[in-house]
């Protein structure tokens, strides 16, 4: 299973390096947002490193909405997701694949928006490099589980990119709520750090419960 | 075509004594209803003594709780015939469930107006981030998306399907928002039973506890009339249609 | 191979297949005729295991639909009215891809014989977009056939193909019926019919209407007789 999965995943990374479509827009997208964030709010004022964690939140999620609802809207042309569907393989690892695409490209995201982010705002790190990287992954990956299996519900819908936000967000609150003040204790108040553990905790949690939930239930989704 | 015409009235008749069979429970559950809103409202208004600090405006939080314990009562009804469904996969499982998701809405978006209200009084604050408002907020978006879901152009096993599955996530969801909007605020709401993060507990007295559960059991009722009446029209509209396809079936034929 | 009892199909609230009993023995070539909504590709995608049954017996080699999915989906080649292939990618690269699901070993070897088999070798690291109709249908059924199934499922395969790609994938159906595989195939083309199939089946109104061997390729018995039992549908 773990196998077949490796090969969706890598098929859709292929796929992806060779048009470098969905990726680019994806980055793009988020250099804008990080752009409005900057007519929003004034960056060289110091009360606005105040929202820098919430910004940090805002682009993944909206950049990664994106790139969420291309990973199964692309299986219906040529109606390739029949093809997947009578292949002897898992609901499983058809979501498995998919997840591990999205979530490497999400990192990538962050990987490339983020710094863009830290050199507009003029923001300086102190420290906690290591939580920082912790709690980015755990985040995402809860996002991308979650996101991975709502998108797939959601490709169902002939309005898919409406319906999909509508189904992630209010889902998704728990991780924003604390990956936002996790990194918020990480990137400003150090100190507090057993604060910010607690809340990467609970993101584990919900990474846990959801990422089982979703792999039981995707049977349901995919099917026929 | 007259011959059908009277073997469809035979049929009528001899499903007519069952149905008056059927029809017993409904009328109970109005009767029930009718009587334990007229005595909550009694019981709220004149049983139950006056608050000291918030004065007549606290007597809003009797349909304020129980509409949340409604919300929250609906949501799990969902939650559990989204699993019947999947499980069975007999229609009826998801009209109870989607006709209780509706009901949902409707207390939830009660409980998010009495709650601005209440604080808008007692706290001079129209919202407070606090835990159990804002997770009601959440639910709210949660039963919103499950009626989009609904909303999708298709067969209608698809979309059963589909709300079912979302509405399994939802529900378990819920109690994860919960703690995690209570780790990150909590300083406004009074906590009315038993100890919270918050400095102290607001005690209740015996005649206002005697109100609230007189007016969760009224509201209670009411949700189960509601349900009820509401599947009942919803499976009318299921036979419409079926009659309406056989219909053209025939006339292809 | 294939066993079919009392299989019936209701998608919301109307019956599209209405009890269809059918054996189908190994290596036979079936022709699947009908009229439009007579319920001929919902046959095919219950037995590719894309819809599932309302109720009866499914037995694909001895195995019920039911309990044994994946060795079912080992054993069948399903091609579809949609080609299944990834646009972005070559031939090579989506045959390959299609093998390595399938556990073939040496999927690269056998994707590049496949493609030479139907004609497209000069094609074959071309991305499949710019393919005209005729070449998708090569490509798509080289997909089908890549783990070598015992069992084809084509559903209308000679649709808006030129002659030359007729032959082509009349001749690639032919040598996979000598290799033993059982085909089945729904078609509006009588003509193709009378000339790969041994056996005809008429499904009218989501029942089986005639189901007759064809000794020689007798165009004329396939058209009388599918005109007898469709007179009268509009």
């Amino acid at each position: 299973m773990i196998r077949s999965a490796l090969l969706i995943a890598k098929k859709d990374l292929y796929s992806e390096l060779k048009t470098k479509q969905v990726l680019a827009t994806m980055i793009i997208f988020a250099g804008l947002v990080i752009l409005v964030f900057s007519f929003a709010f004034d960056p060289a004022n110091n009360t606005t490193k105040a929202v820098i964690p919430g910004v940090i939140w805002v682009i993944i999620v909206f950049s990664g909405i994106l790139g969420l609802n291309r990973s199964f809207i692309s299986e219906q042309r040529n109606d390739t997701m029949q093809g997947l569907m009578i292949a002897p393989l898992d609901a499983s690892s058809i979501f498995l694949g998919k997840f591990l695409a999205n979530f490497s490209m999400i990192l990538v995201v962050e990987l490339v928006s983020l710094p863009f982010l830290f050199l507009l705002f003029d923001f300086k790190m102190y420290g906690g490099f290591g939580y920082l990287i912790l709690v980015l992954v755990i985040g995402s990956f809860g996002f991308i589980s979650i996101g991975t299996f709502l998108a797939a519900l959601a490709a169902n819908s002939k309005s898919s990119e409406m319906l999909l936000p509508l189904l992630l967000f209010p889902v998704t609150s728990p991780i924003l709520i604390g990956a936002v003040q996790a990194t918020k204790i990480i990137l400003t108040n150090i100190e507090k750090l057993s604060s910010a553990m607690a809340w990467i905790q609970l993101i584990s949690a919900y990474d846990v419960i959801f990422f089982v939930l979703c792999f039981i239930l995707i049977d349901y989704v995919l099917e026929v | 075509m007259s011959a059908n015409l009277e073997r469809e009235k035979a049929a009528l008749l001899a499903g007519q004594s069952a149905a008056e069979k059927a029809s017993l429970v409904p009328k109970i559950l109005f009767g029930t209803t009718v009587v334990s809103i007229l005595a909550s409202i009694y019981f709220i208004f004149i049983f139950s003594s006056i608050e000291k600090t918030m004065g007549v405006v606290q007597k809003i939080f009797y349909y304020h709780v129980a509409s949340a314990w409604c919300a929250f009562l609906a949501f799990f009804v969902t939650f559990i015939f989204s699993i019947l469904f999947l499980a069975k996969r007999k229609r009826i499982f998801d009209t109870y469930a989607y006709v209780s998701a509706e009901i949902g809405v409707v207390f939830t978006t009660i409980v998010l107006t009495t709650g601005p209200i209440w604080a808008k009084s007692s706290w001079n604050t129209w919202w407070a981030w606090e835990p159990r408002l804002t997770t009601t907020l959440i639910l709210w978006f949660i039963y919103m998306a499950y009626i989009m879901i609904r909303q999708m152009d298709g067969v209608w096993d698809k979309k059963a399907r589909l709300a079912s599955v979302f509405g399994i996530i939802g529900f378990i969801d819920v109690p994860i928002v919960f703690f995690a909007i209570r780790w990150w605020q909590s300083k406004f709401h009074p906590i009315v039973f038993g100890n919270g993060p918050s400095q102290k507990g607001g005690g209740i007295e015996p005649n206002m506890l005697v109100a609230l559960l007189v007016s969760i059991t009224a509201l209670t009722l009411l949700y189960s009339y509601l349900l009820q009446k509401g599947v009942t029209l919803e499976n009318m509209r299921i036979k419409v249609t079926q009659y309406k396809e056989k219909l053209r079936e025939d006339l292809e034929n | 191979m294939i066993e079919l009892k009392k299989l019936v199909k209701q998608a919301d609230n109307k019956l599209i297949l209405r009890g269809i009993d059918l054996k189908i023995d190994k290596g036979e070539t079936v022709a699947i005729l009908g009229p439009n909504g007579a319920g001929k590709s919902t046959l095919l995608k219950v037995l590719a295991t894309l819809i599932k049954p309302t109720s009866g017996l499914v037995k694909i080699n001895g195995l019920e639909l039911r309990k044994n999915q994946l060795e079912i989906k080992k054993l069948q080649g399903y091609l579809p009215h949609s080609s299944l292939l990834y646009e972005h990618y070559s031939p090579l690269e989506n045959l390959v891809f299609f093998g390595n699901l399938y556990g073939i070993k040496n999927a690269q070897e056998k994707a590049i014989e496949l493609v030479k088999e139907v004609g497209l070798s000069f094609f074959l690291n071309e991305p499949v977009k710019n393919f005209s109709r005729g070449m998708i249908q090569r490509i798509a059924i080289a997909r089908a056939i890549i783990h070598e199934p015992p069992l084809l499922l084509l559903d209308e395969p000679h649709t808006g193909l030129d002659q030359g790609a007729i032959s082509i994938l009349n001749n690639v159906i032919l040598s996979m019926k000598d290799k033993g595989t059982t085909t089945l195939m729904v078609t509006h083309d009588f003509k193709q019919a009378a000339e790969i199939c041994d056996r005809i089946i008429i499904i009218k109104n989501g029942k089986v209407a005639d189901d007759f061997r064809l000794e020689e390729k007798e165009l004329d018995t396939v058209s009388e007789k599918y005109q007898l039992q469709v007179e009268g549908v509009s």
